[in-house]
């Protein structure tokens, strides 16, 4: 058993290296901007360049609608499909999953192709358009992960019951899934939601393609032209990751006491 | 329901739209030249080099991440690693794309602290040897960033799912360690990690942003040469693009195809 334990610690010491190397990397780069001294100089050019402000406030507005829309078409189809079509989940799951197996450029293009301005749904023809589409491709990109985070929250709930109370009470179908349904599973959404944000905020090939002035076709042109604030932004982004990884952890941590409590 | 019809407008649609854009000709016709095309000597180098790439991250990252993660669950290392390890999981599953490119510039580039270390107090010149993180390897590295923990993160419940109970039955049957690995808990193991190499697989074959941040679309990888493609037609051969990418969907449509018949096969095996 000695060598068993010598060797994991090994590989998890290793692994350790590899993980925190470039975050030390990244950080130490960030604020080498002024010479011969360490300093956030690389931070406040970042933060007071007007284009950082408008692609970043950008991305969250994008990422906020990607939300609200995949909440929208995600709850009532899991419950859906749970609570009638139990014999339909192998397709919903099959479609859930295909964001992972085709690759995204690829999904764009065919947005590009299919919508164009000379399209019966000429999406691209106005910026307006392109947003509402980008936010449709963000949902897909997003939709396995939610539809998991969603799907895995109703199974915790007897959801049969709970609809026949409030049908009972005189619900329709609206009420019970905002009222009854959406509070029940608003951890798992909840997660999902901060997986969403994490993940479009830092998309690039779509927005990119799409031509939109989103956060992550400003930090490839960051790092094309500057040295030390693609570093800065970096460590930025990471923050933020971390800040949605650890907003989940609580939330679900916080709703495990709650209902013990319960 | 809304949701099929958005699946069908965002998702099957425009997929199936590339695919028979790959078999048309510009007037609409059928055709196989597109696909023929594809036999263009830098698109062929385009696509084995994305599908070396793709393989020899999602192998080493299966690997290593397997290795981590049943050092924390089983290898008898302190408990309390085990959740901040998960969380740093998740959070580096997801630190991907032009950020992570930043981190490994700063730390491996040409004046990355990492590089100037080795070089100014152990005097080994990185670059000097032939290293260079704009690079086949040079992309694996860093491509292992979101690869080992996407692994740990898939890989650890279906370690706690391995029972004691297997391992002292086999270890009261006479088992070696390597025995109870080989016989028992990797063949259980084996569907789980078969499907997470598919992922990682798919993963790095349409990951883009991480390549593009690094080399600045010069490493010729199928989704960068997709990307110009469609930003400028630069093959000068607009239905290319089409058979392009309907080249990446039959690769990661073949790699989960593989995925699911070994599966059949090894479920087969633990009934």
């Amino acid at each position: 058993m000695k060598t068993t334990r010598f060797w994991s610690y090994a590989a998890f010491i290793a692994g350790l290296i590899y993980f925190v190397v470039p975050l030390i990397g990244m950080f130490e780069f960030s604020l080498r901007k002024r010479r011969g001294e360490y300093s956030f100089d690389a931070y406040t050019s970042v933060l007071n360049d007007p284009q950082f402000q408008q692609t970043f406030l950008y991305s969250v507005a994008l990422s906020i609608c990607t939300i609200l829309l995949g909440v929208l078409l995600i709850v009532p189809t899991a419950y859906w499909v749970r609570l009638k079509l139990p014999r339909m989940r192998p397709v919903i799951e099959f479609i859930t999953l295909l964001p992972l197996v085709i690759p995204p450029i690829v999904i764009v293009f065919g947005y590009i192709r299919l919508y164009n301005t000379s399209s019966w749904l000429p999406f691209t023809g106005t910026a307006m358009g392109t947003n509402v589409l980008l936010t449709f491709g963000y949902a897909v990109l997003a939709l396995p992960y939610m539809y998991r985070a969603v799907d895995t929250g109703l199974r915790a709930i007897d959801i049969a019951t709970l609809t026949e109370a409030a049908q009972s009470l005189g619900a329709g179908w609206v009420t019970i899934i905002w009222r009854v349904i959406l509070p029940n599973v608003l951890v798992a959404v909840l997660s999902g939601a901060f997986l969403t944000f994490a993940i479009v905020i830092g998309e690039y090939v779509m927005s990119a393609l799409l031509d939109r002035p989103a956060f992550g076709p400003y930090l490839v042109w960051i790092g094309a032209n500057k040295a030390y604030e693609p570093s800065a932004l970096a460590v930025m982004t990471f923050a933020i990751t971390w800040a949605c990884m650890g907003l989940i952890q609580l939330i679900t941590r916080f709703s495990k006491h709650t209902r013990a409590m319960a | 329901m809304p949701f099929l019809l958005f699946a069908v407008l965002f998702l099957l649609l425009p997929t199936l739209n590339i695919v028979l854009g790959a078999f048309r000709t510009q007037t609409g016709t059928f055709t196989l030249q597109n696909i023929y095309n594809l036999t263009n000597p830098r698109i062929i180098a385009a696509f084995w080099v994305s599908i070396q790439l793709s393989f020899a991250s999602a192998l080493i990252g299966c690997v290593l991440g397997f290795v981590i993660a049943a050092g924390v669950t089983l290898g008898g290392l302190p408990s309390w690693l085990r959740a901040p390890m998960l969380t740093f999981s998740g959070v580096a599953s997801n630190f991907a794309g032009v950020p992570l490119s930043f981190a490994f510039i700063a730390t491996l580039g040409r004046v990355g602290i990492l590089t100037i270390i080795l070089r100014d107090w152990f005097g080994i010149n990185l670059y000097g040897m032939g290293f260079n993180l704009i690079s086949f390897w040079g992309l694996v590295l860093v491509y292992l960033y979101f690869q080992i923990p996407l692994m740990i993160l898939i890989i650890t419940p279906a370690l706690d799912g391995l029972k004691r109970e297997w391992r002292e039955a086999a270890s009261i049957m006479g088992a070696s360690g390597f025995q109870y690995w080989r016989m028992v808990a990797l063949p259980v193991l084996w569907p789980s990690i078969l499907g997470t190499m598919a992922l990682l697989f798919a993963n790095s074959f349409g990951a883009i942003a991480t390549a593009v941040a690094l080399t600045g679309s010069q490493l010729a990888i199928v989704p960068i040469v997709l990307f110009n493609q469609i930003r400028g037609d630069v093959l000068q051969d607009p239905q290319l693009g089409y058979a392009i990418a309907f080249g990446m969907i039959v690769v990661t449509g073949i790699t989960n195809l593989i995925y699911i018949v070994l599966r059949v096969r090894s479920e087969r095996w633990s009934k």
